[in-house]
This record gives structure tokens, C-alpha cells and sequence, in this order.
């Protein structure tokens, strides 16, 4: 396993260094192959990695190097390889290796191919070494990589400036969840003196639980968590994203950067259990996020930002999984997760090709004909996701919303609010896909629509195939030697949840059909009758502009008055006046400078004769004394 | 031997004909070689006090003065003999290509 283990990084950084350095070079057929193969030979070594794990052999923490030392501070570069780190790089190599393909065809025609792969084969490498990182330096390392790959890559094309203003917004916000992480790194150094993840569950036992120190390092590392994976209040940045290229926002922002957050809780759930307040505080910021997203998601009529809203609600119910220390529920709607929505956004991108990059939901429909293979998985991608009678989300939204309704205390709304969640997300899919994918005959199809090629359809029809089966896989068994045994589910319980769940799935189906399908007139009259609150959801509850007003414009207009004030005033007066100030005084003392030798000798000898008068008077062989 | 004070007398009156030479003549050469006396002189006058003292200190330091002088009529007749050859005038009032 220890030699296995550093290929998984090694594949995607060849893929990278040679895109990046040759790719300029290379035929487009060879970049495309060298950015997807090296994600699929990393998914490879992941499968080796699973089957050893499965076979009995121990978790790996496996130091190969030491990157440096200071006194008692050393950070080794050691990989974490368990059952938790293996899921998260299965997924994250197989639905990326489908993602990459899926790019093969979807930016064949974009003038910076090899530019794209190279920046996709480095999110992965970042991702794949945030997972396996065995030590909080190297994780940072890895989270500020994606953050960073995530950056290049929304803003693709810069030429757009609107990319542009997005790719730094989601950096600006990934960087304010950085230095959580940070602080939470010198908290945890300060308080255990340890780096490596090992140490820190060894040690983590000597602070008082629920203490401040506990609570504080959960709640930075809580920051970083909450700006990486888009959930209230630094979610803004998600739906912006979506100015990137489409299978970005599938790899990146939907399927494995943004749930980074999810993993860094679980990943810590020895700390999380240990700080119970700062649990409780993941499962509200979850379950909030959740509902909140997918109020917004019902409104939105660009179909890359409806996926994104859902993207941040399933997220939420991720955070509120593990908050509530389900942790294996959310790492098995994580990776379930995954698959729908990586399918859901390619599918999309497929629609927005077809459409020649129109995202407008209104413009679209009646896709059936045009884009059999789209049209048919992206409906089981919303069924799924909807939670379906049997579909992958229908297991995995279950299992959290359990959680939430069995949990002891004040945590039962939340369960509710999940509940809700669950009938607003089979609302607005089922919305977005009656407008865009449409029932409705058109008797002159005139649109010539073209169904994407097989290097798009087949990536998405295998997901697709996850989406319907990733359900029956046991992750809660599989993962129990990390967050120990999982409780049995009795069948009553598992079927009156299910009841439940899938009526208020049904409620949500039928609204949509009632007033998307049947009845659009009555859209039309909701939305009237709904006036404001409908205005507020529409504008995304005006955070963005809450924001606005009260970090962005108080910023610049600071930046402002230092860039007119401070700068030239202040900064710029104090260089020029000592410039100034030097010219006028050199220009009176330049006369002294005759030029003339003997006169400059005449000086000389007075301040010569000056220093002995004086030196004597001091030491006293004058007839007058000097300094008494 | 002659009292201390002699020495230091003949000391100062080379220094001043030396100083008094420096700020009156214009020849370059000449003004060298006023600097040389008023180095001389003080050389005189530490060789003299470290005899009456009974210290090597002063010898030093003439040594000293002797050592810096050399090295500073190198940089001096070069420079003079470049002003020379440059065919401008013998006279320090007129080299002042550096004022301003």
C-alpha cells in the first residue's frame, strides 16, 4: 500500500507538468488522452488501494519524507490511506476520470484545450492530496490548491469580464475559509504541539471537552469548511462559479471540490465529537443552507445556477449529517451525490451546447426528440436527486433526515427543515426539467437540436447507471472501522421515513407538474400573488447585495480614500517633500563649494586649529577652561 | 641632547611655512611639497616626543604618516602629471572642472 499510495498523486502531476509544459505542442487528440488517462490510471491505483482495505489490510499512515524541521515543529509528508480517504479518492478519480472525458468533447472546439486540461489535472492532484494529506500542512497545502485551481478555472475565459469578477469572488471567499484553517492549524500546534492527523486523535483526548480551545479549533476549521463548500453565510461565490466552463462546474463545483468541507468534518470527527457545540453549529449551518439554497433554486431560470442552488441545499444536508455525527450518512450522500450531480451537470452542458451556450431555461424544452440520451438521463439524475422510491438520493437523503429525527435534542427541526428540503428539491428539479426538458409536442420542431456525441453521452450514462444503483452500496458498514459500528435501520422505521420523505417528494413532484406542466397560467398567478417574497427569492434573499453594501463598496471606498488620500497625499507628500526638501537645501549648500583649492585648504586648517583649541581647552592648558 | 621643546618649536615653524606655502602658492608641485613638509613636521614632532617619553607610540605613528604619504604622492603626481598631459595650466586655482 505504501508504494501504491504516492502514485495516485504522482499520475494526475505528470498529467499536469506535461499539459502544462508540452501541451502547447501536442495534438489535441494526445492532451485531451494525457489529461483524462492520468485521472483514470490514479482511479486505478484507487481501486487497488480499496481492494487492499477490503482485503484486510491495516489503515496506511505512511511518512516518505520529512519537508521540514524547527525545533519540536516538524512537518513530515505522510499520506492518510483508510476507508474514509479511499471513498473520497474513488470518487474523486472516477467521477473526475468521467468528467475528463466528458471534456474531451465538450471544449474540443475551445482555442485553450491543453490549458483547460492542464488545470483540471491540477485540481485533481490538489484534491487527491487535501484527501490523502496525513498532516494538517499538507491538507491546508491541498485546500489552498483547489482553491486555486478552482479560481483558474472559473475564470476559463477571461476574456469574459463577468468570469473574471466571479473567479476572484471565489477566491476572495476560499481565502477568508483559508485562514480559518490556518488558525485552527496554530491552535491545534499551540495546544498539542502536534501536525499529523495521528498524533492529533491521539492527543486530542487531553483538552476538556467542549472546552474553548476544542470549540475554537472546530469552529476555524468550520470557517474553512463552510467557505470551501459554499454553505451560509460565505456561499455566494457558488453560483457565480458557474461561469466556468460546464464540466468545472460538474468536477469542481458539484461533485468533489465543494464537498472538501464535508470531508474536512468528518475527517476530524474525533475533534467534532469532542467539541459538541461546534457539531451542533455544523448541523444548523447544514440544515439552514439546505433549505435556504433550495428556496432560491426554485426561482432561478438559468439552468448551470439552478444545479449550483442544489448543489449548496445537498451540501447542506451533508453538513447537517455530519454535524449531527452521522458522518458515514454523509459521506454516502456524498458520493452519491456525486454521481447525480456530476450527471445532471454534464447533462445540462449538453442542453447549453445544443442551445449554443443559451443557459435560459425559457428557451428551452420539448428535448426528447432532439436529445434522446440527455433528455432520458437527465431525468433520472432528477429523479435520484428527488429521491425516487429506490434511486441512489432516495437511500442517502434518508439516512440524513433519520439522523436529524432521531436526534436527542433541539436537532428534530432540523429534521423537519430536511423534510421540507426534500419536497423544495423534487420541486424545483422537477420545475427545471418540465421548462427545459418539456412534455409539450411541438409540431414544428424546427431547431435541429444535436444529441452531444458518444465521448459526452457515454460519461453520463455511466454515471447515470450510479445514480440508479449507488444506493445499494454499503458505505455505512464499509466505512464503520473509521466512525465505528453502524446502527440497524428496523424496517418499520426505514419504511414510515420512507413514507414520509417520498410524500413530501410527491408534493414537490405534483406542484411542479401542476404549475410547469398542466398549468403555467398558474405560475404566472403565483408568482403575482406572491409579490414580494417571490421578488426576495428571486434575488437570492439580496444577500449578494447585503454584501454588497457592507464589505465590498465600504472596501473600495477605503481603498479609495487611501488610494487619494493616504497614497497621494500622506505617502507621496512625505517621498517628494524629503526630495524637495534635499533640492532646495543641496542648491544653498552647493555654494560653499567654490572650487577653489586654496580655499578649501584655508577651511581645513581653521577647523584643525578649531579642534586643538578646543580639545586643549577641554584638557586644560588654556588660560580660559572649557566644560568647567 | 637639546630640551623637548625645541624640537616641538622647529616642528611648528615647519608646519606653519608648510601651511602658509599650501595657501599661497598656486604651483601644484609646490603646493605637494608643502604638504610634505607639514607631514614631515609632525613626524619631527613624534619621533621627538617618543624619545623624551620613553614609547615606541609615537614612532609608530610616524611610520604611520610615512606609509599614508607615499601612497598619497602615488595618487597626487599621478593626477598632477595627468592635469599636465589633459595640457591644462600648472595652477590649482584653474582646476575647477568640478565646482557646481
Amino acid at each position: 500500500m505504501d508504494t501504491i499510495a504516492p502514485f495516485v498523486l504522482l499520475s494526475p502531476l505528470a498529467g499536469f507538468l506535461i499539459n502544462a509544459i508540452f501541451g502547447r505542442q501536442l495534438p489535441r487528440r494526445v492532451v485531451g488522452w494525457i489529461g483524462a488517462g492520468s485521472v483514470g490510471i490514479a482511479f486505478i491505483f484507487s481501486l487497488n488501494l480499496l481492494l487492499q482495505l477490503l482485503t484486510g489490510a491495516q489503515p496506511l499512515d505512511q511518512t516518505y519524507f520529512t519537508w521540514w524541521q524547527s525545533g519540536d515543529f516538524s512537518v513530515p509528508f505522510n499520506l492518510y490511506v483508510d476507508r474514509l480517504s479511499t471513498l473520497m479518492i474513488l470518487v474523486i478519480t472516477g467521477v473526475g476520470f468521467l468528467i475528463h472525458v466528458y471534456s474531451i468533447g465538450y471544449m474540443r472546439e475551445d482555442p485553450g484545450y491543453s490549458r483547460f486540461f492542464a488545470y483540471m489535472n491540477l485540481f485533481v492532484l490538489s484534491m487527491l492530496l487535501l484527501v490523502l494529506a496525513g498532516n494538517l500542512v499538507w491538507l491546508i497545502i491541498g485546500w489552498a490548491g483547489v482553491g486555486l485551481s478552482s479560481y483558474l478555472l472559473i475564470s476559463f475565459w477571461f476574456e469574459r469580464t463577468s468570469a473574471v469578477l466571479a473567479g476572484r469572488k471565489a477566491f476572495v471567499m476560499n481565502t477568508i475559509g483559508d485562514v480559518g484553517m490556518i488558525f485552527a492549524a496554530f491552535l491545534i500546534f499551540l495546544n498539542l504541539r502536534v501536525m499529523d492527523y495521528r498524533g492529533l486523535f491521539e492527543r486530542v483526548h487531553q483538552l476538556p471537552k467542549g472546552g474553548a480551545v476544542i470549540t475554537a479549533i472546530c469552529l476555524l476549521l468550520l470557517v474553512g469548511a463552510v467557505a470551501k463548500s459554499a454553505q451560509l453565510p460565505l456561499h455566494t461565490w457558488l453560483p457565480d462559479a458557474m461561469e466556468g466552463p460546464t464540466p468545472v462546474s460538474a468536477l469542481i463545483h458539484a461533485a468533489t471540490m465543494v464537498t472538501a468541507g464535508v470531508y474536512l468534518v468528518a475527517r476530524m470527527h474525533m475533534l467534532y465529537d469532542w467539541a459538541p457545540a461546534a457539531a451542533a453549529t455544523v448541523a444548523v449551518i447544514g440544515g439552514v443552507t439546505a433549505i435556504f439554497a433550495a428556496t432560491i433554486g426554485t426561482s432561478q431560470i438559468d439552468i448551470k445556477r439552478i444545479l449550483a442552488y442544489s448543489t449548496m441545499s445537498q451540501i447542506g444536508y451533508m453538513f447537517l449529517a455530519v454535524g449531527l455525527g452521522a458522518y458515514a450518512a454523509g459521506m454516502f450522500h456524498f458520493m452519491t451525490h456525486a454521481f447525480f450531480k456530476a450527471l445532471l451537470f454534464m447533462a445540462a452542458g449538453n442542453v447549453i451546447h445544443a442551445f449554443q451556450d443559451d443557459q435560459d431555461i425559457r428557451h428551452m424544452g420539448n428535448l426528447r426528440a432532439g436529445l434522446p440520451i440527455t433528455f432520458w438521463t437527465f431525468l433520472i439524475g432528477t429523479l435520484s436527486i428527488s429521491g425516487f422510491p429506490l434511486l441512489a438520493g432516495f437511500f442517502s437523503k434518508d439516512e440524513i433526515i433519520r439522523a436529524a429525527l432521531n436526534a436527542a435534542g433541539g436537532e428534530f427541526w432540523l429534521g423537519v427543515l430536511a423534510l421540507v428540503t426534500a419536497g423544495l428539491t423534487a420541486y424545483y428539479m422537477f420545475r427545471l426539467f418540465f421548462i427545459a426538458f418539456g412534455w409539450e409536442w411541438l409540431a414544428h420542431d424546427d431547431r435541429h437540436l444535436h444529441e452531444a456525441p458518444p465521448v459526452q453521452t457515454v460519461p453520463i450514462i455511466i454515471l447515470a447507471t450510479g445514480a440508479v444503483v449507488g444506493g445499494y452500496i454499503p458505505i455505512a458498514s464499509f466505512l464503520s472501522p473509521v466512525f465505528g459500528p453502524a446502527g440497524e435501520v428496523g424496517i418499520g422505521a426505514f419504511l414510515s421515513l420512507a413514507a414520509l420523505s417520498v410524500l413530501a417528494a410527491l408534493i414537490g413532484f405534483s406542484l411542479a407538474y401542476l404549475l410547469h406542466a398542466r398549468r403555467p397560467d398558474l405560475a404566472v398567478a403565483w408568482r403575482t400573488r406572491l409579490g414580494p417574497i417571490h421578488t426576495l427569492v428571486e434575488h437570492k434573499y439580496y444577500i449578494d447585495e447585503l454584501y454588497d453594501w457592507v464589505f465590498v463598496r465600504p472596501a473600495l471606498a477605503f481603498a479609495r480614500f487611501l488610494n487619494g488620500v493616504i497614497e497621494t497625499r500622506v505617502i507621496d507628500g512625505a517621498v517628494n517633500g524629503l526630495a524637495n526638501f534635499t533640492v532646495v537645501e543641496a542648491r544653498e549648500f552647493r555654494l560653499i563649494q567654490t572650487g577653489r583649492l586654496r580655499s578649501y585648504a584655508l577651511w581645513t586648517l581653521g577647523g584643525a586649529i578649531g579642534v586643538v583649541v578646543i580639545v586643549a581647552g577641554f584638557l586644560g592648558y588654556l588660560p580660559w577652561r572649557l566644560g568647567g | 641632547m637639546p630640551p623637548a621643546y625645541l624640537f616641538l618649536l622647529l616642528s611648528g615653524a615647519l608646519f606653519t611655512m608648510g601651511a602658509v606655502g599650501f595657501l599661497v602658492r598656486r604651483n601644484p608641485l609646490v603646493v605637494f611639497m608643502c604638504i610634505e613638509l607639514m607631514l614631515n613636521a609632525v613626524n619631527l614632532a613624534f619621533a621627538a616626543e617618543s624619545r623624551f617619553l620613553n614609547s615606541l607610540d609615537g614612532v609608530v605613528f610616524a611610520f604611520l604618516v610615512i606609509t599614508v604619504a607615499a601612497a598619497e604622492v602615488v595618487v597626487g603626481i599621478a593626477i598632477i602629471v595627468q592635469v599636465y598631459r589633459a595640457g591644462r595650466q600648472m595652477d590649482v586655482d584653474g582646476l575647477d572642472l568640478m565646482k557646481e
